[in-house]
């Protein structure tokens, strides 16, 4: 611990920076690594440099220097996803992994304000995601609304079939509140799986996105160089994520956040002081599926297919737990552990079949050791300047 | 509709019932006990169905032949193993975790679940496929009309009904019921009476797991087949069904296993175009029930402190 006016002082952009462009050059490296040795040597040593790191107490001031230049290190993150994109830019599979990486997180984001604001619980996260897929899917198979107009619909319509739930979510608690997610969840896949309206379990095909004539599926010239089109989808998954990372950041130190906090704190102390707890717990709950459903909805173009299988109770379930891997709450952690839960076990074929064993170990072993998350949330900050 | 075929809708009604009821009360036990809700229980059910398996193909490989022999060996063994195996996850796994928030004991057994259900798939000799499992019980049946009156599933019907009715037992009339039950309602007197805690934890998970063996083994001969998801599905239909009748309590879960079933059977009959819907009835009506009783169909006894 510093002396009190080192407290005062903000934290240094330097370490933040450090770590940034550390994490650039080794998540490049990892995505670029065809070699399962080289893969599973670069896994090793990032885990090894990790547990060094803190070992010698250099995470401490990167936190710290994330936590006070926020801005500025979210606008270089912009930049190193940019530069990563750049460096991939022909090459279809890796930009697909990073596009997955970051529409998922926009799904976590919105599971955030649930679990982690307002303490709702949601166990059909993939099934809102599902519907937002599904109904970008509807849409540009019959109608003919412009397809940025399609994503915000995915949004609403995820939003509008949530609000069915509404009424079992507010009067429930605890474990009975999260029969009703999963129940659901079960609910909307069999549905799918027997609708044939729907494709029944085959699925639907979706058109690609097609923004003024400007078709998302067709690959980038520019002058000599040729982009993937998945370029485009990249750009557009960039924007999302970052609308919706600043809207979640907003939300958290506004006074919204803080009535959220509250009331996932203590229930009955926060209606004490007269919060409407009805109130806010449906706006998080149908902001947070209103963002997941956004992101199902480019998914599914991205996708260009969408069937019953993708939306299950287990990919719900895969959802949650990026959100605890991360540390529930803080949304740089969100980051880090959908890019862990979505790309490790896609580069590591060898272990293919035993991934999904792998990965559940993995989570057991975070629970049991770490059980606050990877990147665990922060003490709320009243105060610029002020730390507790 | 005929009374013949309205009897076998209830037969199959209640078979299903049954097996929901045996896996449901061990969701209510181990919520009773600890107050947390333990996920794999539903693949402790496929590990126990495929226990059961692995023990036939081993006997009838060691040259026995008698079919009740062998299932009284697949199910001593199945239940013993899971009994075992409910333990150790209670201990390593469930107890550690005791003051981290629900929401990780509930991931953490979900997480555990997978973990059971992918060494089931890859571990066990061609675990992905469905597996056929023997009919072992008498195969003998009556036709009453149209409906067809199996012995091999009365039996199996008996046997659940005189298990669910030896717990109910071995929770009231015996000292390890009046410690389980004591600890399920206040963990710290119990201490102060003398009640080893960790001691009657085990037991609990022990019994519940039994239960989930049993039930597995049941799921088994009733549709003559296994494969390793199983018990994702009974799992979850067993936690919805001890949640819909009130956790903690033994009766709650057995009218919810039976609700459920008859949810679905109704479903069946009502929609008779569109059977496969009967899963949809069956969940919305659920997500109903918890709208209307939030804290189950046999309420939970709780009183907040402030």
């Amino acid at each position: 611990m510093g002396s009190k006016r080192s407290e005062r002082t903000r934290a240094s952009l330097l370490p933040g920076l450090v770590a940034l462009v550390l994490a650039t050059v080794y998540v490049t490296a990892l995505l670029a690594a065809e070699k399962q040795s080289t893969i599973i040597g670069l896994l090793a040593s990032g885990i090894a440099a990790v547990l060094a790191g803190a070992w010698l107490h250099l995470l401490d001031p990167v936190s710290r220097s994330f936590s006070d230049r926020e801005n500025a290190l979210g606008a270089l993150s912009v930049v190193a996803a940019l530069v990563i994109a750049a460096y991939f830019h022909e090459d279809h599979f890796v930009l697909l992994l990073v596009v997955t990486v970051l529409l998922y997180t926009v799904a976590t984001l919105g599971l955030n304000i649930q679990f982690g604001y307002a303490g709702v619980l949601n166990f059909a996260g993939a099934s809102f995601f599902g519907i937002g897929a599904y109904t970008s899917a509807v849409l540009n198979t019959y109608t003919t609304v412009p397809h940025l107009m399609v994503l915000l619909i995915g949004g609403l319509i995820a939003a509008l079939i949530g609000s069915l739930l509404l009424l079992p979510v507010l009067r429930t608690r605890g474990h009975y509140a999260a029969v009703v997610t999963i129940a659901f969840a079960l609910l909307l896949k069999t549905f799918l799986e027997v609708n044939d309206v729907l494709g029944g379990p085959q699925g639907m095909r979706v058109a690609g996105m097609k923004i003024l004539g400007w078709s998302f599926n067709d690959n980038i010239k520019l002058g000599s160089v040729s982009l993937s089109f998945y370029m485009s989808y990249f750009g557009l998954s960039l924007l999302l994520l970052v609308g919706a990372f600043i809207l979640v950041r907003r939300l958290e130190r506004s006074w919204i956040g803080l009535n959220l906090d509250a009331l996932r704190l203590d229930e009955t102390a926060a209606s004490c002081f007269g919060l409407n707890i009805a109130r806010w717990k449906i706006t998080a709950f149908l902001l947070g599926n209103f963002l997941i459903g956004i992101a199902g909805a480019l998914f599914g173009m991205v996708g260009g297919f969408v069937a019953p299988n993708n939306y299950t109770f287990a990919d719900s379930l895969i959802l949650v737990s990026i959100l605890l891997l991360g540390g529930i709450g803080n949304p740089w952690g969100l980051v880090v552990a959908t890019f862990i839960v979505v790309v490790v076990p896609e580069k590591l074929q060898t272990i293919q079949e035993y991934r999904f064993l792998l990965y559940a170990a993995l989570v057991i072993a975070v629970l049991l050791f770490r059980p606050e998350g990877l990147l665990p949330r922060p003490v709320r900050r009243y105060f610029p300047g002020w730390r507790p | 509709m005929d009374a013949g075929l309205f009897a076998q809708y209830v037969m199959n009604g209640l078979m299903l019932g049954m097996m929901y009821a045996l896996v449901a009360v061990g969701f209510t036990l181990f919520f009773g006990v600890l107050d947390v809700i333990k996920f794999s229980h539903g693949d402790v059910l496929t590990v126990g169905a495929f226990t059961a398996l692995a023990t036939f193909i081993g006997l009838r490989g060691a040259g026995i032949d008698s079919g009740p022999t062998i299932l009284l060996a697949m199910l001593v063994l199945a239940i013993a193993c899971m009994a075992v195996l409910g333990m150790l996850i209670a201990r390593l796994m469930v107890l550690p975790l005791r003051s981290a928030p629900a929401l990780n004991v509930l991931l953490i057994t979900l997480m555990l679940g997978t973990v059971l259900r992918e060494s089931v798939r890859l571990f066990y000799p061609q675990g992905a496929n469905p597996k056929p499992f023997p009919a072992l019980l008498p195969q003998a049946s009556i036709d009453l009309g149209r409906f067809n009156l199996r012995l091999d599933n009365t039996i199996m019907l008996a046997a659940g009904a005189l298990v669910i009715v030896g717990l109910q037992l071995l929770l009231n009339r015996t000292k390890l019921g009046l410690a389980i039950r004591a600890v399920a309602q206040d963990e710290e007197t119990a201490r102060t009476m003398g009640v080893n805690f960790t001691g009657i934890v085990l037991i609990t998970f022990a019994i519940g797991s039994a239960l989930a063996a049993f039930a597995g083994v049941m799921n088994g001969l009733y549709y003559n087949e296994i494969n390793f998801g199983i018990g994702l599905y009974l799992g979850v239909i067993g936690f919805c069904a001890a949640i819909i009748g009130g956790l903690g309590s033994v009766y709650g879960a057995i009218l919810g296993g039976f609700l459920f079933a008859g949810l679905q059977t109704i479903g069946t009959v009502l929609l008779p175009f569109a059977s496969a819907y009967k899963d949809v009835f069956a969940f919305s009506v659920v997500i109903a029930i918890m709208a209307w009783r939030p804290t189950g169909l046999i309420q939970e006894k709780i009183s907040e402190r402030v």
